[in-house]
């Protein structure tokens, strides 16, 4: 296991590059997840603000 | 010359978000196991390089990300130019959910690239080097076309303005492919994509094709997952896209 992460004694040439290119994977993930629930986010919202809530026109009424 | 119909439903985007949904967690899951299995090929699997010892083993990383920048550019390019020439707007949609998985992988590749290079050749970075002169021209271009959205408040005007720089810089993508047969480079030969046989061992070249696949494949994931956030924005208005978010809210 030891002899397997000294990779020949390029451990950290090649820990770093698999450790960046995972960083990026996970950003990658994240980004896209994030992205799309914010545009779907968007969309609700902007709904929201057409249709106010009844419970808003009653009190603008009193 | 009449079309097929799956052709014409490609053209629409509450069928493509439709597809889009049912493909992903199929294609997130074949990249998972792909890239573990040609991860645990070449890290433990692949002896280790006669020259180069253990350092080689970046080239499981480092080959993939530069081969999808390119790939991901040329996907840029062929969609802007067919919205820029046909009009459609999911075509336009298609490169924006391209370029920053692109421009990430791209960078992958430079990143990577610096840290093989030291022990390999002695330094992290060359100036004047050929290829990685022209893959920092493309990490540019991606970025170019990206900023070049940005200033533009018209999404029309964008997607006209933006396709036309994409199809442009496409002329770099031949250029690194080739860059290391036509100037002298600190880069190797052509492995893989050459005339005759790959001058790779099987147990080497095995994980690394397992890779590349699982790259694209992972690759091809987060590019539907972000054309669905980009149909989300140009479909707002429509009433499907409405009940979606209704849908999702609830």
């Amino acid at each position: 296991m030891t002899q397997f992460l000294q990779m020949g004694g390029y451990a950290a040439y090649v820990w770093s590059a698999y450790g960046i290119t995972l960083l990026v994977f996970i950003l990658n993930i994240w980004s896209a997840r994030r992205l799309k629930a914010h545009k779907l986010e968007q969309v609700r919202r902007s709904m929201e603000a057409e249709q106010p809530r009844r419970r808003a026109t009653v009190r603008q009424l009193q | 010359m009449k079309l097929p119909r799956w052709f014409h439903r490609l053209g629409s985007p509450p069928y493509v978000y439709g597809l889009a949904t049912r493909l992903r967690p199929w294609l997130g899951w074949c990249a998972l196991v792909l890239i573990v299995a040609g991860a645990y090929g070449g890290l433990v699997l692949a002896p280790p390089d006669y020259q180069q010892g253990d350092s080689f083993r970046i080239i499981y990383i480092h080959v993939p990300s530069a081969y999808l920048g390119m790939m991901a550019y040329v996907i840029l390019a062929v969609s802007a130019g067919i919205g820029f020439v046909w009009r459609m707007k999911l075509a336009h949609a298609v490169a924006v959910a391209a370029a920053p998985i692109g421009a990430s992988f791209n960078f992958l590749a430079l990143v990577t690239g610096a840290i093989w290079g030291k022990p390999t050749w002695g330094t992290f970075w060359q100036w004047g080097d050929p290829r990685i002169m022209f893959e920092l021209l493309s990490l540019f271009l991606y970025l170019g076309y990206l900023a070049l959205r940005a200033a533009f408040e018209e999404r029309d005007k964008a997607d006209r303005v933006s396709a036309v720089l994409a199809v442009v810089g496409v002329v770099n993508i031949p250029i690194i492919h080739f860059s290391v047969i036509w100037w002298n480079s600190l880069h190797q030969g052509p492995t893989l994509l050459k005339l005759g046989a790959p001058s790779i061992t099987m147990n080497m070249l095995i994980p690394l094709l397992i890779m590349i696949v699982g790259f694209t494949v992972c690759f091809t994931w987060l590019l539907l997952q972000r054309l669905q956030a980009e149909i989300i924005e140009r479909e707002q208005d429509t009433r499907w896209i409405r009940q979606l978010a209704g849908e999702a809210a609830s």
